[in-house]
């Protein structure tokens, strides 16, 4: 058997920790002189490298590679649902459902040609259908009116090889006090991003499992929608 | 109601909390009879699993009565039932693919950002466990709130004992998944990181699955001796080089499938794993790989590597090499539970599996406090304990 120096925990911890720090530099300088990220672009330029040439665009989204779009921020987010177009059509075009599971709106409205949004906190936006295309697409505008400026759209496509449907929100909206609303909206996830994605999630519950989950032991203690939501028997997708 | 509740790092205590009721209409509250700390419970109490808060009710092992259904359940008062550890819709892409501890649904919407900035996807809601999974209050507690009730919980028959099903909750279908990932074929040595609860439960199933060796390793003697008494052989790592004595007890080969039931807090210096306890202590989200490490070194070429063991956040020294250049499989996950469980109670009910033996201590609900000091602090002693909450508190 062989016989190990004994570790003492002094020594261990001097060793890691000197070998901590180089790691860490080690990554600052990967991540400086990497020639992908912005910071080692301009490090590249300063170290006298030749400007990369334009690339082929690519496949994603755009609303993957940058957020503002004419002085709109744009967001976007997909998800996947359990079941078949139709039923998922025949809950999204009534826009009043979009209440049972979007954080921000207290209520939606039928007004006229549009809708009227009352959003948590008082403010109401008022909206018109701009597009739509039964069971793929609809999509509104806010009015001269409305106190926001925004538009969304919902698409609706079959997901591959009898997956569900696949549900595509995109929101643009002019931020209230620009760029550091934005950033102040992040902080207080407040952010539309945010809660299209955690709105889209509720959405798929409710449509999939009839109900929001939730993991608060009392009623009064809830701070997600509420709603349920009848399903249709299993084999329908 | 009285439930055993986090108070920071290495502190529990029985707090009183207001009862549970039904919430959503899929919901069944459970009046608990039994329910057991966990391997992983240690993880949480130790502080090293993130999104654990102060105030919340830990243990995700768990049976008892239902005493009250919502509109949608489908089951009765009066049913007696085990509870899975993992809250699954059943609804959704994975649950519909048998993949239940990846459910979409069962995660509250807003406790799923944080997985996501962390593993890239959010996990399904876990009893008792922590916030990235849910948040959940668990089952260490008089009454549970039980969401998804049609479709998690299994009613047991009345002849067979709380000791004797308690463990479908959890770690005996996840030492059955850790031995079925592991895909034990005729001839097969299986070599198990860890003789806690999930380990030797790994090991007894990986027996049952026809394995022809299976090698327990750890370094606590009376648990070494539990597996003994399953038919596994036992390698004392207090005493023995294990790479060494695994390529000795195969033919020179090294074993066909690897099992890490050790986890996150991986003992001892070797595999590097001191620098792994140096980060961790710092509080970096760094997992302690060192029985994973050895185990990678030790699998046959072309071999299997089962991972039940909890990980939940980084390491670095993983052996990329090994891994690759010896072409490994790679399986794991936390337990989808309810794939198994009809087929394990069918086995105990059979007496093919006997999960009993495990138990050392039985404790009221009350005593918790003392069972996850002595399970953390006394290993070889204390390796299983259970919590009944109508039994007496024993005067100390």
């Amino acid at each position: 058997m062989t016989r190990q120096t004994r570790l003492t925990e002094p020594a261990v911890v001097a060793t890691a920790a000197t070998l901590g720090l180089g790691a860490l530099a080690g990554l600052a300088a990967y991540a400086l002189l990497q020639p992908a990220s912005a910071p080692g672009r301009a490090a590249a330029g300063l170290l006298g490298r030749p400007p990369e040439p334009p690339r082929p665009g690519d496949d994603a989204p755009g609303r993957t590679k940058g957020s503002t779009f004419g002085g709109f921020a744009v967001t976007g987010r997909s998800v996947t649902i359990g079941k078949p177009r139709q039923e998922v059509w025949a809950f999204l075009r009534d826009l009043s459902n979009l209440a049972s599971f979007m954080e921000a709106v207290e209520s939606v409205q039928a007004e006229g040609e549009g809708h009227r949004w009352r959003l948590k906190g008082g403010t109401e936006v008022t909206t018109r259908l701009v597009n739509e295309h039964e069971g793929e697409q609809v999509a509104w505008r806010s009015t001269e009116d409305s106190p926001v400026e925004t538009e969304g759209k919902v698409m609706l496509h079959d997901a591959p090889a009898g997956r569900g449907t696949v549900v595509e929100a995109v929101l643009a909206w002019k931020p209230v006090a620009g760029a550091a609303g934005r950033l102040l909206g992040k902080l207080t996830q407040k952010d539309p991003l945010i809660q299209a994605r955690r709105d889209l999630k509720r959405l798929k519950m409710l449509l999939e499992a009839g109900e929001i989950a939730t993991n608060v032991n009392r009623r009064e203690q809830r701070n997600e929608p509420a709603a349920t939501h009848d399903l249709t028997p299993a084999e329908a997708t | 109601m009285r439930a055993l509740t986090y108070h920071g790092k290495q502190k529990v205590q029985v707090d009183t909390h207001p009862d549970p009721e039904i919430v959503n209409p899929r919901d069944a509250i459970i009046e608990v009879t039994s329910t057991a700390i966990c391997g992983s419970d240690l993880h949480l109490f130790n502080g090293v699993i993130p999104g654990v808060l102060k105030g919340d009710i830990l243990g995700h092992e768990f049976m008892g009565i239902v005493v009250e259904v919502g509109p949608k359940s489908t089951l009765q008062k009066g049913q007696r039932v085990v509870v899975p550890f993992t809250i699954s819709c059943g609804a959704c892409f994975h649950c519909r693919n048998q993949e239940f501890s990846h459910c979409d649904n069962s995660n509250p919407a807003d406790k799923q950002d944080v997985s996501e900035a962390l593993y890239g996807h959010s996990m399904a809601g876990l009893f008792g466990y922590s916030h990235l999974t849910g948040g959940y209050p668990g089952g260490q507690a008089e009454y549970v709130r039980v969401p998804f009730s049609d479709v998690g919980p299994i009613v047991v028959p009345d002849h067979l004992t709380d000791e004797q099903v308690l463990f479908l909750s959890d770690i005996l279908p996840t030492g059955w998944m850790a031995a079925d990932q592991a895909t034990v074929e005729r001839g097969d040595t299986v070599a198990v990181w860890g003789a806690g609860p999930v380990g030797l439960f790994a090991a007894q199933s990986a027996r049952v699955m026809g394995a022809e060796q299976v090698i327990v390793i750890d370094h606590h003697p009376n648990r070494l001796r539990l597996a003994r008494q399953l038919g596994c052989k036992v390698i004392d790592r207090s005493q023995t080089n294990v790479l060494e004595a695994l390529m000795e007890m195969t033919g020179g080969q090294g074993p066909d499938a690897v099992i890490d039931a050790v986890g996150m807090e991986s003992h001892g210096l070797e595999n590097f794993n001191a620098f792994d306890a140096v980060k961790q202590k710092v509080g970096v989200g760094a997992d302690r790989i060192g029985a994973m490490r050895e185990a990678i070194l030790a699998v046959r070429k072309g071999g299997r590597v089962s991972i039940p063991g909890a990980y939940g956040g980084f390491s670095d020294k993983f052996p990329t090499g090994a891994l690759m250049e010896k072409g490994l499989t790679v399986r794991t996950g936390q337990t989808h539970v309810q794939r198994y469980y009809r087929d394990l109670l069918r086995r105990i009910e059979e007496g093919e599996i006997d999960t009993t033996f495990l138990i050392s201590h039985t404790l009221p609900l009350e005593d918790a406090p003392k069972g996850y000091d002595n399970f953390r602090n006394n290993q070889d002693e204390w390796t299983k304990v259970v919590l009944k909450p109508k039994m007496e508190k024993a005067h100390a």
